[in-house]
């Protein structure tokens, strides 16, 4: 099983019952995308107990084109990065050690919007 | 500038309207939401931001790098992030490496 966006929407909603459905929608949206652009102005994001996203730097490098064998030049940037934090990285570590499973390693198909 | 839970408070009270104590709430629950999922053993996958993924790692052989020690690093599991290729290109394409002072 994997959650997705609209389940996390869901439970949220039904958590903070008080709320409209839709108040629990724009706040997933919002925090989004506030991270999304904090990342993208170069901001590190840091969530005590949660991790902290970074960008790390790549590099310029001479690449090929599998298809043809061509050198291009790929040019240096930046991409994202997260770190767990620690209650985050115990929390689930504990869990392994006490035997759950991982019931979903994610690696199906992208479900990419 | 770092974006922290404090001002993710800030924008559910500015653009969701909730109140001071509903927005400290919203955004404490998102992230545990998050976290009791990723316990449970399920992965997240939040569309358009990233994918977050679990890992079990064998043990294997370290050292403390202090003394040259030996000491093997325990089997453990752990979280992975793979950003989505919407958040990648807006990094790729807004970000020239010149921290900002926003």
């Amino acid at each position: 099983m994997s959650m997705t966006k609209s389940q996390l929407i869901e439970i949220l909603s039904a958590r903070h019952s008080q709320l409209a459905p839709k108040d629990a929608e724009l706040a997933v949206k919002t925090m989004l995308d506030a991270m999304a652009h904090a990342l993208a102005k170069g901001d590190r994001i840091e969530i005590r107990g949660f991790g902290s996203f970074g960008l790390n730097y790549r590099p310029p490098r001479t690449g090929r084109n599998p298809k043809t064998g061509e050198k291009v030049q790929v040019p240096k940037k930046y991409v994202p990065h997260f770190k767990a934090g620690k209650e985050l990285r115990e929390r689930v570590d504990l869990a392994a050690a006490n035997g759950a499973p991982i019931l979903d390693t994610g690696n199906d198909v992208d479900d990419e919007d | 500038m770092t974006l922290t839970k404090a001002e993710l408070a800030d924008l559910m009270f500015e653009k969701v309207g909730l109140n001071k104590r509903e927005a400290k709430d919203m955004v404490e629950s998102f992230f545990e939401e998050i976290r009791m999922a990723l316990e449970k053993g399920d992965s997240v996958k939040l569309s358009g931001f990233g994918n977050f993924q679990l890992r079990n790692k064998p043990q294997r052989p370290g050292r403390n790098p202090k003394t040259g020690e030996e000491i093997p690093i325990t089997a453990r599991r752990v979280v992975t992030f793979h950003a989505s290729q919407k958040l990648k290109s807006l990094v790729e394409q807004s970000f020239d490496g010149n921290q900002s002072n926003a």
